[in-house]
C-alpha cells in the first residue's frame, strides 16, 4: 500500500482543490451540527421541563408524545420524511431549502433525547429542592428559573457532552439531503480520485478532531459551572 | 501491602499468558501476510483455477441490465451472461469442469477485491480508466455507457443548455457529478445541483419535482425509467454527454487468462452473438419483474465491438 496524499492537492474539475473542497464540506458539517444544536437545546430543554410540571397532565402528555414520536423513528428514515414524504402533503414543504429541513429534522430527533435528559436530571434533584422553593414562596415558574433547571443542568451535563458530540456525527445523515458536508465529500471524492483509504482517513480525521472539541467546549462548561460540594464536582467525586 | 503483593504474584501467569498468545498473534499474522503476498504474486489464474477446481465471478446487486442479482444469491445480466461464457472458454483451457462461486462487490471494494485474488473476473458494472488500469486489467470494451438526460416528458427540456439555474440531480459516488462540475465550468453556466444517495434516490428527486433532470448513465436512466410507475412520463433527451468504455475487470499481468477473455468476446461480437446478447438483455423483457430496459444499441457500443480495444476512458475523452 503506497500513500498518495498529493491526491488533495488536485483540482477537483471547478477549479478548486480536494483539499478546499474538503474543508469547505467541514463547514457545512459544522454548520448542520451547530444549527441543529441550537434547535434541539432549545426545543429538549422545553419538552423535558414540561414532561416534570407537576399537575398539568395534559401538557406533560402532549410532552411525551413528542419524545416518543421523535426518538421511536430512525433518524435516516425522519429525514426522508421531510424531504420526500411531507412535501407531497403539503406542497409548501417544497421550497424549503434541504438545509433547513435537515437542521429541523435532526434538530427534533436529538431534542428527544435531550429532554429525556433534562427530565432525568430534574427528577434527580432531591424532593426537598422544591419543597424549599415552594416555601420561599416562589411560583412554579420561579422554583424552575431560580432553582430546579440551574441543579438538573449541572447534572445532566456529562451525558448532554456526548449527545452533542452525537449530533456532530448524525450530522452525517444530511448527505442524504444533497448537503455537501464530509461524509458526501467522502463518497464522491473517493470515487473521482480512487484514493479511498486516503480520504476516508482525513475525513475521519476531521470528525474526531471536531467532535473532540465538543468535548473540551463542555469540559470547560463543566469546569466552570460547577457548584462546590455538589454532584458534578469532578475529581474527588460526590457530596 | 499484603494484599497487594499477592495481587502481583497472581498477576504474573495471566501475563505470561498473555505475552503467549500475543506472540502467537504475531506469528499468525506474520503468515496471513506471507499468504496474502503469496496470491498476489500469483498472476496466472488458469493456473490458480486448475489448482484449486474454482473460479470466482465478481457480480454487482443492481448494475442495471449489466449485472444485478435476482434474490437467493443468483445473479443475471448481459455482463453476467459474457462471463459465463468466458468461464466456459476457461474449462475448456484448463480441461475440466469448475466450480464458478458468486462474489457480490461493491463500488468501493471491486478493485482491492481483483487486486488480492478474492475474485478471479469482475462482471459488473467497472468503467475502464487510466488510474485503475495501473492495478488492474480490462477485458476488451463490451458496453460503451454514454452519460445523457432525463427529464418528465412534459417539461419541454430538450438540452443541458435548458437546465442553466434549474436543479439537476445526479447520483453521490458517481463520475457524473465530476461530469457537471466541469461543464459548469467550461460553459460559464450554473446548475443547482441536487445529490441522492442512490439511483433510485435521485430519480425519487426527479420524480417528486425536486429536480428537473437527472443526469446519469444511460442504462441507469433507461432502467429507472422501465421501473417506473408510469414511464411514459419521462424521456431521456439531449446531447451525450460523456462517454465511457465499460468492461469486464481481471488481474493485471496475466496474458494467458486476458488474451483467453478477449478472444471469447471477439469470437461473440464475430459470431453475431454479442448483438442477440444485447438485443437479450436491453431491448427484451428481463426478469425478476419481466419489463423491458428499452435502451438500443448506442454508436459508441458499436465502434466498440467493431474495433475489440481495452482503451480507459481518457482516450474516448480525446476525441
Amino acid at each position: 500500500m503506497t500513500w498518495d496524499w498529493q491526491v488533495f492537492l488536485q483540482d477537483d474539475g471547478s477549479g478548486r482543490t480536494y483539499l478546499e473542497w474538503m474543508l469547505e464540506a467541514w463547514r457545512w458539517t459544522l454548520a448542520v451540527a451547530g444549527s441543529s444544536w441550537l434547535v434541539a437545546m432549545v426545543v429538549g430543554a422545553v419538552v423535558g421541563t414540561l414532561r416534570t410540571l407537576p399537575n398539568r397532565p395534559v401538557v406533560s402528555a402532549l410532552a411525551n408524545a413528542w419524545v416518543e414520536l421523535f426518538r421511536n423513528i430512525p433518524l435516516l428514515v425522519q429525514i426522508f420524511l421531510w424531504y420526500f414524504v411531507v412535501p407531497k402533503v403539503f406542497p409548501a414543504f417544497q421550497k424549503v431549502p434541504g438545509f433547513v429541513l435537515v437542521v429541523f429534522g435532526l434538530g427534533f430527533f436529538t431534542s428527544a433525547r435531550i429532554a429525556e435528559q433534562f427530565r432525568a436530571g430534574i427528577q434527580a434533584l432531591p424532593k426537598g429542592q422544591r419543597y424549599a422553593a415552594m416555601a420561599m414562596g416562589f411560583t412554579t415558574a420561579q422554583s424552575y428559573r431560580y432553582v430546579i433547571l440551574p441543579m438538573a443542568f449541572r447534572i445532566i451535563l456529562p451525558p448532554l457532552t456526548s449527545e452533542s458530540m452525537n449530533l456532530l456525527k448524525n450530522s452525517s445523515v444530511a448527505f442524504a439531503v444533497s448537503i455537501a458536508e464530509l461524509t458526501m465529500f467522502a463518497m464522491q471524492a473517493q470515487e473521482e480520485t480512487s484514493r479511498g483509504i486516503e480520504v476516508y482517513l482525513a475525513v475521519t480525521a476531521l470528525y474526531a478532531v471536531s467532535a473532540f472539541a465538543v468535548n473540551r467546549v463542555f469540559a470547560l462548561i463543566e469546569k466552570k459551572m460547577r457548584v462546590p460540594g455538589f454532584i458534578v464536582s469532578g475529581g474527588t467525586g460526590g457530596h | 501491602m499484603a494484599v497487594h503483593q499477592n495481587r502481583a504474584l497472581d498477576d504474573v501467569n495471566p501475563l505470561m499468558a498473555e505475552f503467549l498468545e500475543m506472540d502467537m498473534k504475531k506469528h499468525l499474522l506474520a503468515l496471513a501476510v506471507m499468504a496474502m503476498s503469496a496470491v498476489a504474486v500469483q498472476a496466472d489464474t488458469l493456473d490458480k483455477v486448475k489448482a484449486s477446481g474454482s473460479i470466482t465471478m465478481g457480480v454487482r446487486d443492481s448494475s442495471g441490465a449489466l449485472s444485478y442479482t435476482l434474490g437467493d444469491g443468483k445473479y443475471a445480466g448481459f455482463h453476467y451472461e459474457i462471463c459465463q461464457r468466458i468461464i466456459g472458454n476457461v474449462e475448456k483451457a484448463v480441461g475440466k469442469k469448475l466450480d464458478v462461486k458468486f462474489q457480490s462487490v461493491t463500488s468501493q471494494n471491486r478493485l482491492p477485491l481483483v487486486q488480492n485474488g478474492t475474485v478471479d473476473i469482475e462482471c459488473g458494472s467497472t468503467t475502464n480508466n487510466a488510474a485503475r488500469q495501473k492495478d488492474v486489467a480490462f477485458v476488451v470494451t463490451t458496453y460503451v455507457e454514454e452519460v445523457r438526460i432525463a427529464v418528465k416528458a412534459a417539461s419541454g427540456i430538450t438540452s443541458i443548455a435548458q437546465l442553466k439555474d434549474r436543479n439537476v440531480a445526479t447520483t453521490t459516488g458517481t463520475t457524473s457529478v465530476q461530469l457537471l462540475r466541469k461543464h459548469e465550468r467550461a460553459n460559464g453556466i450554473d446548475f443547482k445541483e441536487v445529490f441522492g444517495k442512490d439511483h433510485a434516490d435521485s430519480f425519487l428527486l426527479l420524480d417528486s419535482g425536486r429536480a428537473d433532470a437527472f443526469v446519469m448513465d444511460g442504462s441507469i436512466l433507461a432502467g429507472n425509467i422501465a421501473n417506473a410507475k408510469n414511464p411514459a412520463d419521462f424521456k431521456i433527451v439531449g446531447e451525450v454527454l460523456s462517454v465511457e468504455p465499460i468492461a469486464i475487470m481481471i488481474r493485471k499481468d496475466d496474458p494467458a487468462f486476458k488474451k483467453l477473455a478477449d478472444d471469447t468476446v471477439r469470437d461473440l461480437v464475430k459470431s453475431g452473438e454479442m448483438a442477440k446478447l444485447w438485443d437479450k438483455w436491453f431491448l427484451q423483457p428481463i426478469p425478476p419483474k419481466n419489463v423491458k430496459v428499452g435502451l438500443a444499441l448506442s454508436d459508441s457500443t458499436k465502434a466498440a465491438w467493431a474495433n475489440p480495444n481495452d482503451k480507459p476512458a481518457e482516450d474516448y475523452a480525446k476525441k
